[in-house]
């Protein structure tokens, strides 16, 4: 079949939720592979898809199923085995379980950013500078490309990203008399008007969750993990911690904060009648709300991250990439499966159309994508909002080298204040007294302030 | 069941044959004791051996003799988390345990319209896995839209509020009850089916009415099998994890990490890569349950002899 | 009062026990007090039949006790069965796998064994009786993690034989069936059969196996509970979700609501907790006769 530049241009305008064919996938992915440089080790990927074999892939995202099956119409000698082995901290205990018993980890695998340097360190990721991925930084946005660079080495390609925003549910807003907040303080306010006027709906849900502790923090401009090999050092008291804390202590202690735990079933049961008016959170959040909260079609609507000045600053909340596991086989065949899976487009318009937030800068830019606007937020072009957070994300943030195990222990210690409607900075510190136990136990050398 | 017991069920058992060196008895036993070997001894002993090291990402695998026992003995989680399920068992097990008597004491009394009905309706959980028993109960405690939310409107105030640090454990003490209630019930029920007749008759000749039968007669029968169901609530309870695990999704601060040994000594080393201290936790809480056992075992029988 | 429960078979202490109190009357009080029992038990199923009739935006948005505004049973059932080309139906194969191979093995296991222990003296027989004393008591689950790590370093992990190796020990069910044989298989039949010229394995699956059904059908059913309701050793030992059995599968689905491409299918969660119970409620229904008079046997002998 024959690849003409019409088709590619073409296809770059179609709209981003519209489904791609495999047939558009193959044209694009033999596209994109001679587009770009030829840097060593790429030789021994184009020859490893060529020869072709069997690798396994673990992934929980919905669009997974799709892409590899436009992965192997592309390459046809090239059978990915995909296994959904449970979704994030499930699969990251797998994967860990497998690493340790030496055998039974896949190819290649799905891990969120938090989680990357922990596999990083513990060398169970291929570098894939050795093939010569290093030189698609500027395929990415800088959080993402970040967030898979780790001590000097490239450990993954990003899939999504999650620049943070807020969710709001303009039906209740409006009851209400809520204004859209652009500080926390407004933010503050709006949570105390809607509670007092109702006292089953509660401007957010917050029971104490890890990932969106740090993001905030993040935001606020903490910057409490830092590690350079064997050295770490944690203060979850510096500057932006306790800013982010003694804001949302404020709602935490007069208890404005929906008790609903994350996700549950009663949680998407709130966010659909109304008693949640908002969310902080990941700009792939959309595709949750559309798919899984059908009741507040046509209610919600997007805005920038509230900040404490007023003047744009973010942070990216959960997102991930694809990681190429030491165990692997034929690491090759594996890297030239994640380059294709990551940094294709027809596999990321596959990605796109499962609702999925880009972290490519040609995606993110592109016009089709800034002009969509879903029937389920009124018709607002969402992806401005979230494409203007994404740049207004700020840099040198890092977790820890076992972030997945400090979330583990999340709620035995800042999770206490949010039950007992205390100070968060106390939460915060025996945190941070945890992990540095750990990490010294494991063999870190950790300094506190 | 329990070694008193087992050592007069070996006396009792000894055969007529006297020869000594009759070896065909092992052909019987040696199955099962080959793979008893390879699955529970060998795990055993190797648990042991972990726990006498220490496996760090950075500096490897040293030796550290009785050091993870010490820290163990020190660690405030792993007693919070013993005192959690002590307190659980003090009051979820005899709550279950005269549920279950009350129900089998009904079934035995003959006074039931539909009894096979109702043996069979309240043993159903028991069919329940635990996992699914979770679900649904996780489902049920909803306290937003959950029928606990209609419970709530109808009392017309948020009294009942299943995911509370003050309410957690009676939460999962009611799942557990669920799915046990119907088995032990079984158990004491089955117990009661064997009770010679002639002592009813005895009973009936003296005139006793049937609260005396119960109290005098039917309950001290009972003894063994309320022993049996003693110590395996105790090793329930002590293993506690399905529950408070699955749980742990809705209620995420006030179920800890540490919120039960065994959710401990899994989440040492699958969350933290702990492993031989995991296996310490793990070790020290098997003694404590065997110990534990034991003791009621002898009590049990203590008061059979007097 | 074993003695006195010794001198009968249990059959014939559970013929003795039907025939008595002819003359008391029906409680109503007594029933209602266990109707409310019923209740208890019943009501969380009533929940799951329910719900299972519900679809995903209906669980949402009504009430729990009560049918929602389409019946999707059906099609509940449908894209259970069909969710992602029909793992469900491989992990209900794997259940009936880990059930038939770790139940049936740990039965047989456990009856040869058990049998064994009644009805011979041999040298050793003591440290028999302490190991396995000793083993009772250590919980089962902390020896998941051992086992783990011992099962990773011989390649067991994530294969069926990580779960069916362990759960061919069921102590429980020797214990039961010992205690039934002194009761069910006289020793002076065995005599006679050795008389005869009899094997002691041709004796005991000719003869003895027959005295001892009621006991091994009550063994065999606790142990299918117990493989069929086993989720911790499984949720540890497999990565790979085409091993899965059900309760691990269900739970996997369940967690599918949170985080990033959270996709909630609580519906076919319900629906796929109540196949999953149908067939052991079934399975005890079917053998209740059997179980009930094991039982009887096994839990007395103190």
């Amino acid at each position: 079949m024959k690849i003409t530049s019409r088709t590619v241009s073409l296809s770059r305008r179609i709209a981003a939720i519209v489904v791609a064919s495999a047939l558009i996938g193959t044209a694009l992915a033999g596209c994109a592979s001679t587009s770009s440089g030829t840097p060593a080790g790429s030789t021994d990927v184009a020859a490893a898809l060529k020869k072709g074999g069997t690798i396994t892939y673990w992934s929980w995202t919905p669009s997974a199923e799709a892409q590899v099956a436009a992965f192997e119409k592309a390459y046809p000698k090239v059978h990915v085995k995909l296994v959904n082995a449970g979704t994030n901290t499930t699969e990251y205990t797998k994967l860990q379980n497998a690493i340790k018993a030496g055998s039974g980890a896949p190819d290649v695998a799905q891990v969120e950013y938090y989680a990357i340097p922990q596999f990083a360190l513990s060398k169970s990721l291929v570098d894939l500078t050795a093939y010569g991925f290093d030189s698609l930084k500027s395929a990415y946005t800088p959080g993402p490309w970040s967030s898979v660079n780790v001590g000097g080495g490239l450990y993954g390609l990003p899939q999504d990203s999650g620049p943070m925003a807020l969710f709001y549910n303009k039906t209740v807003f409006d009851k209400y008399g809520l204004t859209v907040p652009t500080t926390w303080d407004e933010y503050i306010a709006d949570a105390k008007k809607l509670h007092a006027a109702n006292p089953e709906a509660y401007i957010t849900s917050d029971s104490g969750d890890s990932g969106f502790t740090t993001s905030m923090i993040w935001q606020a401009g903490g910057r409490p993990f830092t590690s350079n090999g064997s050295k770490v050092s944690i203060n979850l008291q510096d500057e932006g911690s306790k800013k982010w804390a003694s804001t949302w202590n404020e709602l935490v202690d007069n208890k404005l904060l929906s008790p609903v735990p994350g996700w549950s079933d009663d949680w998407f049961k709130s966010l659909g009648n109304g008693n949640v008016a908002s969310l902080i959170t990941g700009a792939w959040m959309p595709g949750v709300l559309e798919s899984s909260v059908k009741d507040g079609s046509g209610q919600w609507r997007v805005a920038p991250t509230p900040t404490y000045d007023g003047k744009p600053a973010n942070s990216e909340n959960g997102g991930g990439g694809q990681v190429v596991l030491k165990q692997s086989k034929n690491p090759a065949l594996a890297a030239g499966f994640l380059k294709w899976l990551n940094n294709s487009p027809g596999s990321i318009k596959v990605f796109l159309a499962s609702g999925g937030f880009p972290s490519t800068t040609s995606e993110l830019n592109s016009e089709a994508f800034l002009a969509d606007a879903p029937d389920y937020f009124g018709g607002q072009k969402i992806n401005e909002v979230l494409v203007q957070g994404a740049k207004d994300v700020s840099t040198g943030w890092s977790y820890l080298p076992y972030q997945v195990y400090a979330n583990s222990i999340y709620g035995d210690t800042v999770g206490q204040s949010y039950v007992s409607a205390g100070d968060l900075n106390a939460g915060l510190s025996a945190w941070q007294k945890s992990l540095a136990d750990y990490g010294n136990q494991q063999g870190f050398t950790v300094t506190t302030k | 069941m329990t070694s008193t017991s087992i050592v007069r069920l070996a006396q009792r058992a000894t055969p007529a044959r006297r020869n000594r060196r009759d070896w065909r008895g092992w052909a019987f036993v040696a199955p099962f004791m080959l793979v008893f070997l390879a699955m529970i001894i060998a795990p055993v002993v190797y648990a042991i051996g972990l726990s006498l090291f220490r496996e760090q990402l950075f500096g490897g695998t040293v030796f550290v003799g009785l050091n993870n026992y010490l820290a163990v003995f020190q660690d405030a989680k792993f007693w919070q988390a013993l005192g959690r399920v002590t307190l659980f068992l003090v009051v979820q097990v005899p709550i279950m345990l005269a549920l279950s008597l009350t129900a089998a004491l009904a079934l035995d009394s003959a006074r039931l319209h539909g009894a096979a009905f109702f043996r069979i309706a309240i043993f159903l959980p028991y069919a329940v896995p635990g996992v699914v028993a979770a679900l649904i109960w996780g489902f049920i405690y909803g306290d937003q839209f959950g029928l606990t939310a209609g419970i709530n409107d109808l009392l017309g105030a948020h009294v009942l509020e299943p995911f509370s640090a003050q309410a957690i454990l009676g939460s999962i003490g009611n799942i557990v009850t669920w799915e046990f209630m119907g088995y032990n019930m079984l158990i004491f029920y089955a117990a009661l089916r064997v009770v010679p007749s002639d002592i009813y008759e005895a009973a009936e000749i003296d005139g006793a009415g049937a609260m005396r039968t119960v109290f005098s007669i039917k309950i001290p029968a009972l003894r063994g099998a309320i022993v049996i169901a003693t110590i395996f609530s105790i090793i329930g309870s002590f293993q506690l994890f399905n529950e408070p695990n699955l749980l742990k999704i809705l209620s995420p601060n006030v179920i800890t990490s540490y919120f039960t040994p065994n959710m401990y000594a899994y989440n040492l080393s699958f969350a933290g890569q702990q492993f031989n201290y995991a296996a310490t936790v793990a070790i020290v809480m098997g003694v404590i349950t065997a110990v534990i056992a034991y003791v009621v075992q002898l009590r049990g029988s203590r008061q059979e002899s007097i | 009062m074993a003695v006195t429960a010794l001198a009968r078979s249990p059959r014939a202490q559970l013929r003795a026990a039907r025939k008595r109190d002819p003359r008391q009357r029906r409680s109503v009080v007594l029933t209602i007090v266990m109707a409310l029992f019923v209740l208890y038990s019943v009501v969380p199923l009533l929940w799951l039949i329910i719900n299972a009739t519900k679809s995903q935006p209906d669980l949402y948005s009504t009430f729990g006790l009560w049918f929602g505004k389409d019946f999707t049973l059906f099609q509940n059932i449908v894209d259970t069965l069909t969710y992602r080309d029909g793992i469900f139906v491989k992990w209900f194969g794997n259940t009936l796998l880990y059930v038939v191979v770790g139940a049936g093995g740990a039965t047989l296991l456990a009856t040869v064994a058990g049998y064994g222990l009644a009805k011979f003296t041999f040298p050793g027989k003591r440290a028999v009786f302490a190991v396995i004393l000793g083993a009772i008591a250590v919980p089962g689950t902390a020896l998941a993690v051992p086992t783990f790590l011992m099962f990773s370093q011989v390649g067991l992990t994530n294969t069926p034989w990580a779960i069916i190796l362990p759960s061919l020990i069921s102590p429980f069910g020797l214990y039961l069936i010992w205690t039934y044989t002194i009761d069910a298989v006289p020793t002076e039949l065995l005599e006679a059969a050795r008389m005869d010229g009899s094997g002691e394995f041709r004796t005991f699956f000719t003869i003895s196996l027959r005295l001892l059904a009621p006991g091994v059908v009550t063994v065999l059913l606790f142990a299918i509970v117990a493989t069929w309701n086993n989720y911790f050793l499984p949720l540890i030992m497999l990565s790979d979700p085409t091993w899965y059995p059900l309760t691990v599968g269900l739970s996997q689905w369940s967690a599918q609501a949170t985080g990033v491409a959270a996709q909630p299918i609580y519906n076919l969660v319900i629906t796929g907790s109540l196949i999953t119970i149908i067939p052991i409620v079934a399975v005890f229904l079917l053998l209740q006769r059997y179980w009930q008079s094991g039982l009887a046997a096994g839990s007395v002998k103190q």
